[in-house]
């Protein structure tokens, strides 16, 4: 929280100086671009004099900007792009071969039937809906796994997997106090933010080898190795974000050794189930196989892509315990951090989830349309993989492209590339060099194999 | 192989996992929440005539949770177009500025020079969160000071924020309404630019309200030090059944030039309670200022649940944008506030023709949907054990769940814990409740003649 203290001194109207006598400012918030926060003083102190009668200055005077998110800033300076051969390979959202927001069947049926139903919107529980607790932790875990049967699952409805994640955090910076968070290098934008304002301490484990455009195997064990006992290492289930590489069913029983070994706390977060593989099952093995060693495993689980829920904010987190008892302690504890923030989590997403879930019917329509949009987004893969192939000359191994898995992909391309797709090719990529496969049609793969091509070869 | 390992490792773990040590053996059980542990007690009595005064979520007549009409029209004119990502801006920033207006008033200089920072948040819980986090954030040194009573979770929320709570007198036990007096002198004696949390309208728990005067020497005094007022606004509508005159004292407090921060609620005033959709704002200098807020506002509510869930802001905003539903929704304010009313009226009627020697007048003075009602833990305890009737152990009523089938049997029940002997047990028969249009009260003893006869028509 040191990083967001606000510089009032330089601030100070008239108006409130005995205020700001009191509460002198520490240091300038991160990012600060001294010139702007002078003129911007400079140009409150024509119209201070005149104001003063008429208001209070606000006591927040000095507050900046905050940097915009990375991610959505790619949106938007895609919309700004008028090229007609433009392309948004920025934000993770599912789109069709024709590029347009998909809602999924069986989610508006689900929302009809909500609607003739018309139930009340009462509150819900603080750990939230019952029938949704009970469906996905079953969905994850398997409705016969054995820690479902003896109630050694303690389960929270959450925001979406955000919203899980940072339940999650708390109940860590609450009970384990100094305890340190691994996470992957890199992973998604957001998991360091989380951390931070819980204030968990966080430090990396190598994940991408650039040199391979694959799984540093060896550097993600031995970091994992050196951390102090007892840490918790985020894993993603399946579908890593952003790079789309996944370790090995063989490479998940050795990264469970290591965790057992050094007393880990295995923390995954599943952001993606069904849309790796296609399969809703398949997608949660890696999970499954750490609970069915005994182990005590922490799960964050997210709707927000597999359903397309995304404006919804449904997720959960699991937390499973070695006894009903701890797991029942851990659920009491998880709902008192999530009184004050929220009281009690929306109810609208939750009810959808359990009636797609909870019916069978339904359930295989999800089912077919999660295997449908797996599949466009492989074929996808397949598509671009053909096209570089064929296209460049230089014989580089563009396998990658085949072997990653869910939305993203990591390019390999480094920043100077990136600027290159986009001000010469006008395609929209994070700078790390991801590029979501769930906005590209197969229409646009030799395009953007050109640009890939060009971007790599002729930018350095 | 790898299968045979993983089935070694499975079985040997599996057998040992119910005596292991557990990561979790020092996670003792979290208290229960006491207002949610009244619904909890609630639920789990089979008393078929039980009552349930403990969560302020409205009930109609009948003891029915209410879909408002305004909602459903405006669910009708909702698409599933709402199932997009979770930028789904537009709608956000319509939201806000219609809750803006509501609160600030339609034509007011703070939203035509865009003069407020404000993004939704989670009902009214999730605003004061927000706000809490960013004064945390930016005044990491501050206080916050609560009234006396106030809300329970409002001391969790700065609790959880580190942020160390002070309270300023407020309710009068006595007199059952404001301590005015004391208020102004705790005003007074904070320190200059302190942060002061305020309700504006339907004070939670007690129903008490400073008049319109009153809030103007309180905004005076609120200019003369400094200090920063935070309104929670749950109540927009249910005190008075007019959401302008329920907005009063924070006009009050933008006429005196305050730059305040206000979290919104609508899940009472729209019943949308299980949505979750609040709004947070905090007025500024200008709109540059404004900009700068609401970053840092979206930062802190991206670490906790990303964006806000689109479908009850969708409705709310169709409803406060919408010229008909919105003039549907504000008259069903004015029938919820109005019923209410009503029971406070009946329920201090009946109180008094009971020939209750206690003095029930605060049951109508006090404005909105809870009743302190002055009982102490111990009657409210007898109430729960051997009426079936539930409330809050500080005696808070919430008028919402008191209805013309049971306010007779609410007033009798409260009668009978507030006079009748420490010693003499409280018999009571449950045959005596048959599903009957004419249900006599069984009497208790020679002593208790007044509740012969009772007619509990339920």
């Amino acid at each position: 929280m040191a990083s967001s203290v606000l510089s009032l001194a330089s601030a100070t109207p008239s108006a409130s100086l005995s205020f700001h006598g009191i509460h002198k400012g520490k240091s300038n918030l991160g990012g600060i671009n001294k010139e702007k926060t002078n003129t911007f003083i400079k140009a409150k102190s024509f119209g201070r004099t005149s104001m003063v009668v008429a208001s209070i200055v606000s006591r927040f005077e000095g507050i900046t900007m905050a940097p915009p998110d990375p991610i959505l800033g790619v949106s938007e300076a895609f919309k700004a792009d008028n090229h007609e051969l433009k392309l948004n390979l920025g934000v993770g959202a599912y789109r069709t071969e024709e590029l347009q927001p998909y809602v999924l069947d069986v989610v508006k049926k689900a929302d009809k039937l909500l609607l003739e139903k018309g139930e009340n919107r009462e509150y819900l529980p603080i750990e939230g809906l019952a029938a949704f607790n009970k469906v996905t932790a079953e969905l994850l875990f398997g409705a016969d796994n054995p820690v479902i049967k003896q109630q050694r699952v303690a389960t929270v409805q959450g925001l979406s997997g955000t919203g899980s994640l940072r339940l999650a955090a708390a109940l860590i910076e609450r009970y384990f106090r100094g305890a340190k968070v691994l996470i992957s290098s890199p992973t998604w934008g957001n998991h360091k933010n989380i951390f931070n304002d819980a204030r968990v301490p966080w430090s990396e484990y190598r994940y991408y080898d650039p040199k391979t455009v694959g799984l540093d195997f060896e550097g993600m064990i031995a970091d994992i190795k050196a951390a102090p006992k007892g840490s918790f290492i985020l894993l993603h289930g399946c579908a890593h974000n952003p790079t789309g590489i996944d370790p090995t069913p063989e490479q998940w029983e050795i990264i469970a050794d290591v965790i057992q070994e050094k007393n880990h706390v295995p923390f995954f977060d599943i952001a993606y189930q069904g849309f790796a593989s296609g399969s809703l099952d398949a997608d949660a093995a890696s999970v499954r196989m750490f609970v069915a060693r005994g182990m005590e495993v922490i799960a964050a689980q997210s709707y927000s892509k597999n359903l397309g829920l995304y404006a919804e904010r449904i997720g959960a987190i699991n937390v499973v315990c070695s006894s009903p008892e701890a797991a029942a302690r851990v659920k009491s504890q998880l709902k008192r951090i999530a009184r004050p923030m929220y009281s009690n989590p929306p109810v609208h997403g939750a009810r959808i989830v359990a009636d797609i879930v909870g019916d069978s019917t339904l359930f295989n329509e999800w089912n077919a349309e999660m295997e449908m949009m797996a599949g466009r987004i492989k074929n996808v893969r397949h598509k671009l993989f053909d096209s570089l192939s064929s296209k460049d000359k230089s014989g580089k191994d563009w396998s990658f492209v085949l072997k990653q898995i869910g939305m993203f992909s990591f390019t390999g391309l480094n920043k100077a590339q990136c600027d290159n797709m986009t001000n010469k090719w006008h395609v929209y990529m994070t700078k790390d060099g991801r590029i979501s496969l769930a906005g590209l049609s197969l229409a646009k793969c030799e395009y953007l194999a050109d640009a890939i091509i060009d971007s790599y070869h002729n930018v350095s | 192989m790898i299968i045979s390992r993983f089935l070694r490792r499975g079985i040997s773990t599996a057998s040992t996992c119910a005596t292991r040590r557990s990561w979790w053996d020092h996670v003792t059980p979290a208290p229960k929440d006491p207002i949610i542990a009244v619904t909890e007690a609630f639920l789990a009595d089979p008393f078929p005539y039980k009552i349930n005064l403990g969560v302020g979520a409205y009930r109609d007549d009948e003891g029915k949770p209410v879909v408002l009409q305004c909602v459903r029209e405006a669910e009708g004119k909702i698409a599933a177009s709402n199932f997009l990502e979770s930028t789904s801006t537009a709608v956000s920033s319509k939201f806000v500025e219609e809750s803006a207006k509501l609160i600030y008033g339609q034509d007011s200089n703070v939203i035509k020079e865009r003069r407020f920072a404000g993004i939704p948040a989670l009902s009214g819980t999730g605003a004061c969160r927000l706000f809490a986090e960013f004064q945390k954030r930016f005044y990491p040194e501050s206080r916050i000071y609560l009234p006396d009573p106030t809300w329970s979770n409002h001391r969790n929320i700065w609790r959880d924020v580190h942020v160390p709570d002070r309270t300023f007198r407020y309710y009068h036990p006595d007199s059952k309404s404001l301590n005015f007096v004391a208020l102004m002198d705790d005003i007074k004696n904070a320190p200059d630019g302190s942060f002061f949390l305020l309700h504006p309208c339907a004070h939670n728990p007690t129903g008490v309200d400073p008049t319109n005067e009153q809030w103007r020497e309180i905004s005076s005094l609120f200019k003369a030090k400094n200090h920063f007022p935070f309104f929670d606004v749950a109540y927009q509508g249910f005190a008075s059944g007019d959401v302008e005159r329920d907005a009063r004292a924070i006009r009050i407090f933008l006429e005196d030039g305050h730059s305040i921060g206000c979290a919104q609620s609508f899940a009472k005033n729209m019943g949308l309670y299980g949505h979750r959709v609040g709004c947070l704002s905090v007025l500024c200098n200008d709109k540059i200022q404004a900009m700068a807020i609401k970053g840092q506002l979206q930062q802190i509510s991206n670490t906790m649940y990303g964006s806000p869930p689109i479908h009850g802001i969708s409705l709310a905003s169709k409803i406060l944008s919408d010229p008909d539903i919105k003039a549907i929704w504000l008259k069903e304010v004015k029938v919820m506030a109005t019923r209410i009313h009503r029971m406070r009226a009946i329920l201090r009627e009946a109180l008094e023709r009971l020939g209750s020697p206690l003095n029930w007048q605060h049951i109508t003075n006090q404005v909105g949907m809870f009743c302190f009602s002055g009982l102490n833990r111990a009657e409210v305890y007898l109430l729960a054990k051997e009426f079936h009737i539930y409330m809050t152990p500080d005696g808070r009523i919430s008028m919402a769940g008191v209805t013309t089938k049971n306010v007779d049997y609410l007033a009798n029940s409260i009668h009978e814990v507030t006079t009748c002997d420490q010693d003499a047990k409280i018999l009571h028969n449950t045959d005596a409740y048959r599903i009957n249009t004419d249900i006599r009260f069984t009497s208790l003893g020679a002593s208790k003649s007044r509740a012969r006869g009772m007619n509990l028509s339920l």
